[in-house]
Order: C-alpha cells, then structure tokens, then sequence
C-alpha cells in the first residue's frame, strides 16, 4: 500500500485513485474515490449520490476555474504532475486555495520528489504521494528546507515585508 | 548597496545547506542526473565541456570590496586563478569542482553573495543600468525597485518550474543602458500628470533563438502594485506558456501568439482579483530597501573642467581614455569611471584574481569601496573624485585596465563560446581577438567611433548577437564554424534587431569581413554619423556588395 505525507505525517493509503479511462460502472457505493475531471464533467450527479468519499484530480493542462464554484463537493483534490520540471499545477494549487476557498485535503500526486515538496506546501499542498521509489520519511525533512520566505503564498498571507 | 538583516541571511544559509544535501544525494546516487539537473541549474551549476560552470549572482550588478576580494579567493582556491564576467552582470567560474560547490556557497554566503536562480526555468537575476544612482540623466534610482523585486523572485514557491528562463530588467534613466526591451519583462518609471511614480511594462521581448523586441501592455503601473502585477504575468506566463517545445516557450512566444492585448487582458483579469492585496508594496518597505542606496558622503566639490582639460594636452593617453571610459555624473566635482576588461589578447570579461584584488582596493581607495559590473562584461567606478581621475588612470594603467575602448569596437561583447560551453556551435572568444588585433590601432579605433560588435557562439544568444550593431554567431556548418553576420541591432532606446547580411564566413575570413564593413562606413558616413546611423540611412546592400563581391 502507497504512503503519503498528509500534514506532515507519513499515513497509509485509504483512496483510490482513478485512472482517465475509468467509467462510472467500475465505482463501487462505499469507497473512497479520487476521479478523473472528465468523469466528473460527465458524472457530477451521480458521483454526489453515492456514500464513500469523493475527490477529483487535474492534470497539468486542466484548469482550476472549471471546478472552481464546485470545490465544496470534494474531499480531496489531487493535482498530477507528469514531470517534476512541469510546474503548471503550483498556480492551480493558488488558485483552489486562495481564490476559490477549497479547504479540504489537497494533494501532489505524479512524479513528486522530495526537493518540490518546500514549495508545494508553500503553494497549498498538504498531502504528497511521494514517488513510489522514494522513501517519504526522507522526504518528509524537505519540509523545512527554509525557515524563511519573502513572498506571500497560500501558508503565509503576508509577505516578510509586512513581517520584518 | 543593500545590506542583508537576519532574514536575508538566513535565506541564502538555508539554500547552503540544502544544496550541500543535493550534492551529498547526487554524489551518494540518491539523486539521479535528470533529477539533480534542474537543482544544480537553479543554483547556477551546469557541467561544461571541461568541469561545471559556476555562476555566482551579483545581483543588478552590484558589488562591495569585500565581496570583490571573495570572488578573488574563490577564484583562487576552487578555479584557475580567474573570473569571468558575464553579460547578465553575473560572475562565473569556469573550473571548480563539483565536490567543492557546497563550501564555495558557504564561503560566498558570509559576504551577502549566492547562486541562487542564476540559471534553468526560473526567474533569474534582475539587471539594471550600471550607471544607476550616479547617471546625470536618471529619473528615478532603480538599484531599489531591483532589490524589492530580487527578494520578490528569490525562492517564488509559485514560479519555481516555468516554462523556460525569465529575465527581468529595470531601466531608471531617460536613455535606456538596461536594455529592457529585449528581456521578458522591462520595468522603467514613469510619472503621470498628477506627479505620481509608476512604472511602464513590457513584456515579451527577449533574444535567442528567436529574437523579439517586446510590447508595452501597461502605461502606467501605480508602483503599490509592482509586485502584484508581476505575480499575474508569471501566474498567467506560468500556466499557459508552452510546454512542449524548449524552442517556443519564452514568454514571447505566447505575447506573440495572443498578441500583446490579449495578454494584457489576461493579466489584467489576475490582477482584478490579486490588486489591493497582502503583496501591494508599503511606503515602509520602499522606504526601508531605498535607505540602503543613498548617496555616498559626497564632498562638496565643483567641476575640474579646465584641469582636466590642461591633463588632457600633457597626456594624449589620458584624454583618449577619458574619452571613452568615463561618463558624467550627477555630482559636480566626481566622475564615473569604466574598467575595460577587452584588452587585445583576454577573453572580453575575464579577469585574474589579482586584478579583482587590485580592482576592491582600487574601489576602497577611489570610489567609496562600491563597483559595479556592466552587462558589457565591464567593470565601473561609479563615484571618483575628479581630482583623483588622474592618479587612478594611471594605476588602471598599471593594472591592465585602461584600454580606452568603451563603447568603440573592441570593447566586444561575448560569450565564452565552444572553448568553455558545451552548448556552443562555434568559438567565439578567438573571433574576438583576431578582431581586436585588426583594429589595433588606437586611432583607426576612435575614428570608427561608436560601434557595438557582439559575437555568439550558439543562436542562445548569451553574446547579444542580435542587438550588436555587427552581430556575429557562431554556425556549425557539417562539424564546422561558420559565422553569420548580421548588422544594424541596437540594445538602447527603440530597440531593433541585426539583419542578416548573407551566407557565413569562415574563421580566418572574419577581420577581413568586418574591416571591409568598416571600409563602407568611413566612406560613405556624413560627419557625425555613426555606424549605426550610416547603416540606417544607406541600408544593408552597400555592406553586402562589397562583402560578398568578388576578388579582384
């Protein structure tokens, strides 16, 4: 079973996370999914009348604003990062935590290293599912690469200018 | 100069420590190459032909003594004994080792110094006029507005993965010795009608590959929201600039494809929702940053115009370098002095450790132990009392640094070429000097005149061949090096791109090229024009004719 960093903890693997060619008659009633946007555009109703649990991930070429008004619906949403270097899904992180309120879990899945993890909690993340082949307790350390930064960002609304 | 507090400081310690645990992993095999390659470029690491690249910030150009005697040791202890300077105003090192990187960043932090952001996909160092704070024509000093949006960049947790690199560059002055029109983004400061200080922004211009001159998409930007406005450019940069093509993902090429106005909608669609939040900049901010660059303590000295002038008739040596490497400054009684480091027979930029030894004490003993480099790959004396010009040119004599070229056609610009970089197609660095042996001869050289020749080695574009006002770069034409000219770039003010003159030369054809180019200059020029004005008035097909015409 993977495991994942969700809140600076190392924790077992509880959803499933669904392939984009999965249909909606592979879903069963009670557990917990995390499923492809297309079958959300499709599917929106049906996936909210069932009883396990319900997140959506996006891949980097999808953009936040189409679920922006719909976040409320979800437990988790995941964010693909097909490449480490493909750095698309930090914006739409901002964009689900900053503009459209999304508080639930959101989560880095893809190819999720250890040295993007700083910036990615910076930008909203707080669960990683770290690269199979890399040990998330190693990883789990990257989160305190920095004790200081300049910007603001979804972990700190002020930047240091409005702090120092 | 900005001078860092605890939480400058601790930033760049923090980055010390987390490179030196990415070296140990990488060395370790716990980090593969692919996986190491973006963190070691974003501290300015590449691996060249012959040992990694270091590329230490300065940033906007900015140094002290202290920082300048560092950069000597380093590049003493870990190199071969020199530095280069380079045409983003950076320091590089053409030989350390990889192992050695970790403690060259822990020495470079105790002076305020770092690599951080100086290569890969990111935003890189900020560059500015090397004249700032001193130049007779400025509006407004960009040394601070440059310093906020350094600390804006470094580490942005949003920005850290873009498409492809993003220059930034802040004019404060009426002409433009920034060249913001050719970078990403260009800031320049602009009041409007009820005397309020913004900014003019432009976007998308850039060299390379495909070389653009960048569009204006906001007339004035209040300068609360600097910040914020850069953060919608990148965030929209960031999310649609194209990914799949390393050729087409500039910024330009999505101002280009959306056309400068709808990118500006874009932005100005973030901006509705980012304006008048946490980034909107603070009086007490600029206030705080802005503190750091007053003027040195001046004395109250007048103008030695007649002095000078008297100098000038003893040494004809002096007033041919007085000429050209100094430039007026806004304080009666001072000057600003040029270092040229293009002496016939030294890679355009490099410089010894000794020379940077002796260039900190030249700046603790004459300028206030503040200089500057220039993206020129020069070195500046920014604050020289008038009366001392004398007794420094004749120590810059000495030290090698007198060569009275600037902005003549030796003081080239250049990258290291195919005999450093392993991106290079061709050497540039040989084509250089095999020019500036040509035009030797000082006075031949002043009659030229003002003339910009910038040599690449690869279409990257490091040596600015594009805005050269003779641009050369390097070809591979079947394994071998070629060089294409282009003629008729300028970097100032309504800034324009080289045309191509016509099919590339061969190495040794090269100061025949160029001298028969000068040729059709001084013969056709008016009194006063200079090479880039001839070349505007009679168009490239003189050039060509007699270029490309057959030997008799």
């Amino acid at each position: 079973m993977q495991r994942i960093i969700k809140n600076n903890q190392i924790v077992d693997e509880t959803w499933h996370l669904l392939p984009k060619d999965v249909t909606l008659e592979q879903l069963s009633n009670c557990d917990d999914y995390i499923v492809p946007l297309q079958l959300w555009r499709e599917h929106a109703h049906a996936l909210k009348a069932r009883d396990g649990g319900l997140g959506v991930w996006l891949d980097s070429d999808e953009e936040a604003e189409e679920i922006g008004d719909q976040v409320g619906n979800f437990q988790v949403i995941a964010l693909n990062f097909p490449a480490f270097t493909d750095g698309r899904n930090y914006s739409n992180a901002r964009l689900l935590r900053d503009r459209y309120q999304f508080k639930g879990e959101l989560r880095a899945i893809g190819d999720i290293l250890r040295d993007q993890l700083f910036y990615l909690a910076r930008c909203g993340f707080d669960a990683f599912a770290i690269r199979a082949d890399k040990d998330p307790e190693e990883a789990l350390q990257s989160l305190q690469d920095f004790s200081v930064t300049y910007q603001a960002a979804t972990d700190e609304p002020l930047p240091l200018f409005r702090r120092r | 100069m900005y001078v860092y507090d605890e939480y400058d400081q601790r930033i760049i310690e923090d980055r010390v420590k987390q490179f030196r645990d990415q070296t140990r992993r990488y060395l370790a095999g716990e980090l593969s190459e692919e996986e190491f390659r973006p963190l070691r470029l974003q501290n300015g690491l590449y691996i060249q032909r012959f040992a990694p690249m270091l590329r230490v910030a300065v940033p906007y150009g900015q140094l002290t003594s202290r920082q300048t005697r560092m950069l000597a040791k380093i590049a003493r202890d870990y190199d071969k004994g020199y530095a280069h300077i380079s045409t983003r105003q950076n320091v590089q090192y053409n030989w350390p080792a990889l192992e050695d990187i970790p403690e060259i960043l822990a020495e470079l932090a105790t002076v305020q110094m770092h690599a951080i952001q100086t290569s890969g996909n990111c935003l890189r160092n900020v560059t500015t006029d090397q004249f700032a704070g001193v130049a007779a024509d400025e509006v407004i000093d960009p040394r601070p507005w440059c310093e906020i949006v350094r600390q804006w960049t470094t580490f942005h947790p949003e920005f850290a993965y873009l498409p492809r690199k993003f220059k930034i560059a802040i004019n404060g002055a009426s002409s433009d010795r920034a060249a913001i029109e050719v970078h990403d983004i260009g800031l320049e400061p602009v009041h409007n009608a009820a005397g309020e200080l913004g900014f003019r922004v432009l976007v998308g211009g850039g060299l390379g590959r495909t070389p653009v001159v960048g569009a204006f998409i906001n007339e004035f930007l209040p300068w609360q929201d600097l910040l914020s406005y850069l953060d919608a450019i990148l965030r929209v940069y960031n999310r649609y600039g194209r990914r799949d093509n390393k050729y087409k993902a500039r910024i330009k090429i999505l101002v280009k494809a959306l056309t400068p106005d709808v990118f500006a909608e874009k932005v100005e669609a973030e901006m509705a929702h980012l304006r008048g939040g946490s980034t909107t900049l603070t009086e007490a901010e600029v206030h705080r940053v802005a503190k750091h660059f007053v003027d040195p303590e001046y004395l109250a000295l007048s103008n030695l115009d007649s002095e000078l002038d008297a100098l000038n008739n003893e040494h004809p040596g002096f007033a041919r370098w007085r000429t050209r490497n100094t430039l007026a400054h806004k304080k009666p009684g001072y000057v600003a002095v040029t270092l040229s480091l293009k002496p016939t027979g030294v890679a355009p930029g490099d410089l010894t450790d000794k020379q940077l030894d002796a260039v900190a004490d030249l700046a603790e003993r004459y300028s206030f132990g503040q200089l500057r480099t220039s993206h020129e790959q020069n070195i500046i004396l920014a604050d020289v009392e008038q009366r001392q010009l004398h007794a420094l040119w004749l120590e810059l004599r000495e030290g090698g640094f007198a060569t009275p070229n600037i902005g003549l056609l030796t003081d080239i610009i250049c990258c290291p070429g195919g005999d450093f970089c392993s991106l290079a197609n061709a050497k540039s660095i040989p084509i250089a000097e095999s020019i500036q042996r040509r035009f030797d001869n000082l006075d031949y050289l002043f009659d030229i005149g003002e003339l910009d020749l910038n040599i690449s080695g690869c279409m990257n574009a490091c040596g600015h061949h594009h805005v050269g006002h003779i641009g050369i770069l390097g070809v591979d034409k079947k394994g071998e090096e070629f060089y294409q000219v282009s003629l008729g770039g300028s970097a100032s003010r309504d800034a324009s791109l080289g045309k191509i003159l016509g099919p590339s030369f061969a190495q040794d054809a090269m100061p025949d090229v160029i001298e028969k180019l000068i040729n059709v200059y001084v013969e056709k020029r008016t009194e006063d024009e200079r090479f880039i004005d001839t070349y505007q008035r009679i168009g490239i097909d003189p050039f060509k004719e007699r270029v490309y015409a057959a030997n008799h």
